[in-house]
């Protein structure tokens, strides 16, 4: 029975008829008798003091229940929102954490800090209202850009962070220490040649398309808070409520994220507007709701990227890859979200050694205040920056060297025999086959045919090129003791409880959450697979700290490696009671009992009982070993994995630019990728599809944009181009397979690849097809204007 | 300054009392309860709100509710009938052209509408039409290929 629908099967998701039919049930579609809503007044200025709120005009306003500061926040002992991550800078001094209060007390620090709340019976009154509110803003010197706060002089945004420094780090893992630095510099030295790029990886919106919500529910007869919240991990917002900020005791609170529009680490964090609302609950005795609008998501949520990169690579007289150097300066915003010094830190530097054997890697990183919008992570988080950094360094070796860039590539691979392989970055890969999926994305690509494409792209007027990139990344987090020791504030294990009912159908309660990765039909495969159990008898449970034990949640591809890990985990406990069961049932030992398809067998004999009846008996336990089992059947796991996983793809991509508009045209993009073992293909091929198209909106379309100062220019769908239809070609996407040992579905992640790998191939192929007039560097996004401004300066300049 | 609109959802006459700024998807999701249409944007970009009046897909954020007056509306919620659903969902679902579930209402009602008008869209007339309805999941590969499918379906069923 499980055949049709287990492992390896492309099964169309069971979560799709709610959403095709409109049912689907988002945050915003959830509303509460009595319920009240939000409006939250946010700073115009990218930098000032708040010298007073006056809200007598806004309370006079219709429908008007209160106006709520954060004077009135600190006063009740609502805490900061908290850091997760400590970052240590190389001098041991810890990373500057100033008090980022939900609702700004004393100063802002970017365009759109929350500053007060309107609470109003209407949505639109509470709108209104916050017009109303008279903040008496003392405007201060600011500054957007990173490199620019660094400079002497510069605004100082924190007290803390002398030269708006929040931590000057550098990356020394074991295998390296201490001599990182000094074996570096010595390859450079004895290099043959070198290559030298400046970068800058541009900052995003993450943009899932619904807009983030919560609604706050205390109830003042018990003491209960009830938020429901828009969230890739309610259990961590749980822990963060109650610990952290409002200081509630986490058996009175329930977090539920339900239907939730798209992630994309934008919905991991605890956010100012989220403990507002349920701080405004408990203080005003009503149920509060805020949504916000787009405009709102683009001043609030965390952005994304931002660095500044000098990235040098040293090659001997053989093209062999001798030494890496990376300086990044990594703007956080006017105050650290809650992984964001994690990100451009211990997320990035890791992964700097790619696909190949570099031997020796040196990186720096400055984390830097500005008056702009935290960033975080974002699909990839740190991955992609550490790739683009590399397979950029590496295609403009291949240049200087007039080398094919799939042949330098080959030559400095990390061959299959040396897995696990300790990078000199600290990272233990699991597996690979790099030249298997540089074969594969070749033939997709008809890579020896390229000239005769190029030729009939010049017969149309048009420069083609062609780009490559070949990424590792780093999933599954975390092994918990190598996180605590880079500095996490958290377990990164993850749970799951299988519970059997009494007619032998399952409910799985996973800490996962999915937000449009389809774990209620993998995970529900999963359960068919091991226990032979048909596939609609299976329900999956996520997003709700009041049925599910415990969970850390979604983000960082980990759902399938730790949280797939720890539902099979929690399976291998129910088929090991059952089978003792079985044993009693068929009067035979627990060890001459096999189980499969959904039957325990006497082995080599035809009695058997199925799963079904097991089942049963534990629950209706008249013939059962009561002296030996407890009834009922129902196993919960905690899985902590040993290692991250470490997904790895060839992408290519052709471009076709026109030399009058600058206009580049995608004609073609391959992916070839290994994410080991697969559970649903269709699914799959699903997560690389929006990953690609992500991926190719960073290196084409995307740019959040400030003024110097720090205004946000592109605040709304009309000033940033997302990817639409009409921007993206089909894909051609495939897989090959190098199961990962360290856990038992040998499954790697797939949910970032496709952001992490296309920005480097895009800019690779443009620059390709450049190349002949001389461009030789562009940075993202390569809309029209910067190809063309591209191709006018080399054709001035040359 | 309420005043009351009358007019026919989902095939079935009703009315309600709106004030003259509430927008059409306002009143559908909040007196109504059909919150199937969302609003993802706050400029007329993202499309997930789209619903059909008169039989053609209007965003819905862009729309007074007093507009509706005397007219025909149809949401997702109405697209199914008997339980049984309509070619394009069933399309979106078999070719798992929808993730999150947050643009896929606006993306089918815009779908239907360009396949009422052209049965038989090319893979470029798709993705010229559906430039106003935004998905960040997919990348849009799933969704062409179910639009284009749910278009041999439809004809299937015509004929």
């Amino acid at each position: 029975m499980s055949g049709e629908m287990g492992i390896g099967v492309s099964a169309p998701r069971t979560e799709d008829r709610r959403f095709i039919t409109g049912r689907g049930r988002y945050v915003d579609d959830i509303n509460l008798r009595s319920q009240q809503y939000a409006w939250f007044v946010r700073s115009p200025h990218p930098h000032a003091e708040v010298r007073g709120v006056d809200a007598a005009d806004a309370l006079k306003m219709p429908g008007v229940t209160a106006v709520l500061t954060g004077a009135d926040m600190q006063a009740d002992g609502v805490g900061p929102l908290p850091v997760a991550w400590g970052i240590t800078s190389r001098d041991g001094s810890p990373a500057h954490e100033p008090e980022f209060p939900g609702l700004a007390t004393d100063r802002v620090r970017y365009v759109g800090n929350p500053v007060a709340v309107v609470v109003a019976e209407s949505r639109s009154q509470a709108r209104d209202a916050a017009e109303m509110v008279n903040v008496d803003y003392g405007e201060l010197e600011s500054v957007a850009s990173a490199t620019a706060a660094l400079e002497e002089g510069a605004p100082q945004i924190h007290e803390g962070a002398p030269g708006n420094l929040c931590f000057d780090w550098e990356w020394l893992p074991a295998a390296m220490a201490p001599d990182a630095r000094a074996n570096t510099d010595k390859a450079f030295k004895e290099a043959a040649h070198v290559v030298s790029l400046e970068l800058v990886n541009n900052r995003l919106v993450p943009n899932a398309m619904e807009p983030r919500a919560s609604l706050a529910d205390f109830n003042t007869a018990t003491g209960q808070l009830t938020l429901y919240t828009t969230s890739q991990n309610p259990h961590v917002n749980r822990l963060l409520l109650c610990t952290a900020t409002l200081k509630m005791p986490e058996h009175k609170v329930r977090v539920v994220a339900p239907d939730v529009g798209g992630g994309f680490g934008s919905k991991i964090y605890h956010y100012a507007e989220e403990l507002t609302v349920c701080w405004a609950s408990r203080r005003l005795g009503v149920p509060v709701k805020w949504t916000a609008e787009r405009s709102e998501s683009f001043l609030g949520d965390a952005q994304a990227r931002d660095h500044v990169t000098r990235v040098e690579l040293a090659l001997d007289a053989e093209a062999r890859f001798t030494g890496l150097r990376v300086d990044t300066v990594a703007n956080l915003g006017g105050w650290l979200s809650a992984f964001g010094p994690a990100i451009p830190t211990v997320f990035y530097a890791p992964l700097l050694a790619g696909v190949y054997r570099t031997p020796n890697i040196y990186v720096t990183v400055k984390g830097v205040f500005t008056n702009t919008t935290p960033t975080d992570a974002y699909r990839g988080a740190g991955r992609p920056e550490a790739c683009y950094a590399v397979e950029r360094a590496v295609d403009e070796a291949a240049v200087q060297l007039n080398m094919d860039p799939a042949e330098l590539r080959r030559l400095n691979f990390i061959q299959p025999d040396e897995f696990p392989y300790q990078s000199p970055v600290g990272q233990l890969y699991d597996s690979g086959d790099f030249e298997g999926c540089l074969d594969l994305a070749r033939k997709l690509n008809a890579y020896d045919e390229f000239s005769e494409r190029r030729r009939q792209s010049e017969v149309r007027g048009k420069l083609r090129g062609r780009g490559m990139c070949f990424y590792i990344e780093a999933c599954g987090a975390a092994p918990s003791q190598a996180a605590g020791q880079l500095g996490a504030r958290a377990g990164l294990y993850e749970v799951a409880t299988v519970r059997v009912h009494p007619t032998g159908s399952v409910q799985v309660l996973t800490g996962s959450h999915s937000h449009g990765q389809g774990h209620e039909t993998t995970f529900a495969q999963i359960v068919a697979e091991r226990l032979g159990i048909d596939f609609g008898n299976v329900e999956v449970v996520h997003g709700d700290t009041g049925e599910i034990p415990f969970g850390m949640g979604t983000f960082g591809s980990r759902s399938l490696a730790v949280g797939g890990t720890a539902l099979y985990k929690a399976i291998d406990k129910v088929e090991e009671k059952g089978r003792k069961i079985a044993a009693h049932l068929l009067e035979a030992e627990a060890d001459d009992i096999e189980f499969t398809e959904g039957e325990y067998r006497v082995a080599g004999t035809d009695r058997a009982v199925s799963f079904g009846d097991v089942a049963l008996a534990a629950y209706v336990p008249h013939n059962y070993p009561l002296q030996e089992l407890e009834p009922g059947l129902e196993e919960t796991a905690f899985f902590d994995p040993e290692n991250f996983t470490f997904p790895s793809g060839c992408y290519i991509c052709e471009v076709e630019v026109d030399r009058q508009t600058g206009q580049v045209d995608l004609r073609d993009f391959v992916a070839a990728d290994d994410f080991g073992n697969i559970i649903n293909p269709m699914v799959v091929e699903g997560q690389v599809h929006g990953g690609l198209a992500q991926g190719i909106g960073q290196a084409l379309l995307e740019h959040c944009l400030y003024t110097p100062e720090g205004q946000l220019l592109s605040g709304s769908y009309m000033d940033y181009c997302m990817p639409r239809a009409d921007d993206l070609p089909n894909f051609v996407v495939a897989t090959r397979c190098t199961p990962t040992p360290f856990n038992p579905l040998g499954v790697k992640g797939c949910g970032e690849a496709g952001a992490i790998g296309a920005p480097p191939a895009v800019i690779n192929a443009v620059l390709d097809a450049l190349r002949p007039l001389g461009v030789r560097q562009i940075d993202m996004p390569a809309t029209p204007q910067a190809v063309w401004q591209a191709i006018e300066a080399a054709r001035s300049g040359g | 300054m309420d005043a009351k609109v009358s007019f026919t959802l989902n095939g079935r006459s009703v009315d309600a009392e709106a004030t003259g700024a509430t927008l059409l998807v306002d009143l559908l999701r909040n007196h109504f309860g059909l919150t199937g249409a969302h609003v993802g944007c706050d400029t007329s970009q993202c499309g997930a709100c789209v619903v059909h009046v008169d039989g053609v897909s209007v965003k819905s954020c862009t729309m007074l509710a007093a507009q509706a007056e005397g007219r025909t509306v149809e949401t997702i919620e109405g697209l199914a009938s008997n339980g049984e659903l309509h070619p394009v969902q069933q399309a979106f679902h078999e070719h798992h052209a929808l993730q999150c579930g947050f643009c896929t209402p606006g993306m089918i009602m815009s779908a239907l509408d360009l396949l009422r008008r052209n049965p038989r869209p090319s893979e470029v007339e798709v993705r010229d039409w559906l430039e106003g309805n935004m998905c960040r999941c997919t990348g849009y590969h799933n969704i062409v290929k179910a639009v284009r499918a749910a278009a041999v379906a439809m004809d299937e069923e015509a004929s």
